[in-house]
């Protein structure tokens, strides 16, 4: 594979592009400003460049959430920096009660153009409360969009998307994926690789056609690397042919323009990060048998961390995230049923 | 709050304007009229009007601009009414009928109409106007945002979220504290340690207090304090020492017969109306009529309408 580059400097890249092209668009966040740049580097460069519409701010996540709405009421566009995506939940007031509301409450439709950033998943050992996957806290809530950065999706155009929307979307961010380098290519010796339908919209890799494939899996962009580890594995120690579908939208999830994929394949695991209990992946599998129960030839399988809060200590954490041999495990249970 | 409201006791009030006293007995009669059409069965959900508070709204609205954002609370339909006057579209808005401001999806709490926002989370609405306030010192400099909240709100962590940033900005915003003494049935002794001025002081930022209910005098005190804050001051607190005289919601007043009497001794209607009967009679009559004709307009019309987008 030739690899482009890092995720992080993609993302900041795309922010960049996006404050340079609309004099709009504001970005909020704690630490966020020069030389520090964010917690994670991504917002580098913005405040030297963009002064008075970057905003470093006091640590308040709910106000953070509040001034972006107040911003987007007046007819501005925003983008909020969540230190840690557990902190979302200090500004969920702002974000469902206000932000996704204010879209349809007044009852005409009214623009929200706010983007949470929200870096989130463990394996890098910051213990119980900056470890979490809490995607799942905000799947269902009517006019809030729920994205997710993934190895494959250009950042740009994915924070475009999301504004174009004109609803608040929360752009979730695997830590792990940041230090990574995206895939910009066709592929590799083992898997091609393509977006699903026209233009932007899932990405897939695979080895065979969804007829010939033994098994799809659908991940969030923060465990795509871990599946493709396992779809190697798979490969070359079980001759299992897997497909991987990755959105970068995980709610509202397009099922549609994979249904034709999923039934041809007829086997379906979902992987994601976040633990047991009320997931996305139990939201995308009721949408399957809803959809497709006559096509499928096994259950869906959910593959997840485990239920229990993130320990910090990096043997613990891995017993409780979910690895690569989960995934395996899973799959090869999908194919022998 | 007692001991100031014996002060202001016994005050004379000043002769106002007919347009005012129109505008203060609008919003009297129309509250009346929804708590009668709520005992009639006529309203669902829930309600809380701002009997005895009338003069907060219709005295500031007079210090503002149709460019300046106002955020109202669950408490709102009074400073929709000193803004708009709309009758009819509030009344269809809380009675989901056709031509409601809203579709009837927003309902009494829920109201957007250009510059006016209101929702129902206390505390919620501070913030917002902390980032709408920063947007108009980038692109609309003569205007301000003013929020209205209850001394309950204070107890929300927002509140000083929004405080904090508001000040550190320098962002032309307004904070109306409607002090009535009481949050739903909690007195504000048993919800508030300090007070609103402390609290506003310990931010560096300037506080107005306002005692008297007399919609001139309320103006004279608050217009350059305001005037400085669209002149680039940054944030005020005008806090309002006012009564809330009905009940929080409907039914729900906790508060003996007593306290509820000494409280309307300090209503601004009943002295008004002692010391100009003539022209408060011609005017109550006047807006009786417009609320009686708005009621059986309303009442005739058909549902809203949504669809959801």
């Amino acid at each position: 594979v030739t690899k482009a580059d890092r995720i992080a400097d993609n993302l900041n890249a795309g922010l960049h592009a996006l404050l340079a092209k609309d004099d709009s668009v504001y970005f909020l966040g704690e630490d966020i400003s020069d030389p520090y740049g964010g917690a994670f580097s991504v917002s580098k460069g913005l405040s030297s460049r963009f002064r008075g519409r970057v905003l470093s701010t006091p640590l308040s996540e709910n106000a953070i959430m509040g001034v972006a709405n107040g911003l987007a009421l007046a007819g501005d566009k925003v983008i909020v920096e969540v230190m840690f995506g557990d902190f979302a939940l200090l500004a969920a007031d702002q974000l469902v009660n206000f932000a996704a509301k204010s879209v349809s409450m007044y009852g005409t439709r009214r623009a929200m153009p706010v983007i949470v950033r929200c870096p989130v998943g463990g394996g890098r050992g910051y213990g119980p409360t900056h470890s979490q996957s809490v995607q799942k806290h905000f799947i269902g809530v009517p006019d809030l969009a729920v994205y997710e950065l993934t190895p494959f999706h250009d950042c740009l155009a994915l924070l475009e998307e999301m504004l174009a929307r004109e609803e608040p979307c929360l752009l979730f961010e695997d830590k792990k994926l940041y230090g990574a380098r995206r895939w910009d290519t066709a592929g590799d010796e083992l898997f091609r690789f393509g977006f699903a339908g026209a233009g932007f919209g899932q990405a897939w890799l695979a080895g065979a056609p969804p007829d010939e494939s033994d098994c799809v899996v659908i991940s969030t962009g923060g465990t795509a690397p871990l599946v493709l580890e396992a779809m190697r594995t798979l490969f070359l120690r079980d001759e299992i042919q897997c497909r991987l579908l990755v959105p970068a939208r995980l709610h509202p999830f397009d099922l549609e323009s994979i249904e034709p994929v999923l039934a041809a394949c007829g086997r379906v695991v979902v992987v994601e990060e976040s633990v047991a209990g009320g997931t996305w992946g139990a939201e995308v599998a009721a949408r399957i048998y809803d959809r497709l129960w006559p096509e499928l030839r096994s259950q869906v399988g959910l593959v997840h961390s485990r239920s229990s809060v993130i320990p910090a200590a990096p043997h613990l954490e891995r017993d409780v995230l979910v690895q690569a041999d989960t995934v395996c495990a899973r799959v090869r249970e999908a194919v022998r049923d | 709050v007692t001991s100031v409201l014996g002060r202001r006791a016994g005050v004379a009030p000043t002769r106002l304007a007919d347009e005012d006293l129109d505008r203060l007995l609008l919003i009297r009669r129309f509250e009346e009229q929804l708590l009668e059409l709520f005992a009639a069965g006529q309203v669902s959900g829930t309600t809380h009007t701002c009997l005895g508070q009338e003069y907060v709204p219709v005295a500031l609205e007079a210090l503002l601009d149709p460019n300046d954002y106002v955020f109202s609370n669950h408490r709102g339909h009074g400073h929709y009414l000193a803004r708009f006057r709309d009758v009819n579209g509030l009344l269809a808005e809380i009675l989901g009928r056709e031509g409601a401001v809203c579709n009837g999806v927003g309902g009494s709490q829920h109201v957007l109409r250009g510059r006016f926002v209101s929702t129902g989370v206390q505390g919620e609405s501070l913030p917002v106007a902390v980032g709408t306030a920063l947007h108009l010192k980038r692109h609309d400099p003569a205007a301000i945002a003013v929020a209205y909240v209850g001394d309950g709100t204070w107890g929300e962590g927002g509140v000083y979220e929004a405080l904090n940033m508001a000040k550190l900005w320098s962002v032309p915003l307004v904070v109306v504290v409607e002090n009535n003494g009481i949050a739903q049935s909690t007195p504000t002794r048993l919800h508030m340690a300090g007070s609103v001025a402390g609290r506003t002081a310990a931010f560096g930022i300037d506080h107005l207090l306002v005692s008297s209910t007399d919609v001139n005098l309320v103006r004279r005190q608050a217009d350059a304090p305001v005037r400085k804050v669209r002149q680039g001051a940054g944030p005020l607190v005008v806090e309002f020492e006012t009564v809330r005289l009905g009940p929080h919601s409907k039914g729900d007043d906790t508060r003996d017969r007593d306290e509820v009497h000494s409280l309307q001794q300090h209503d601004w209607c009943g002295a008004y109306e002692k010391a100009f009967p003539e022209q408060f009679a011609s005017a109550a009559a006047g807006q009786t009529a417009v609320l009686a004709a708005a009621v059986a307009d309303v009442l005739a019309r058909p549902p809203s309408s949504w669809r959801h987008l």
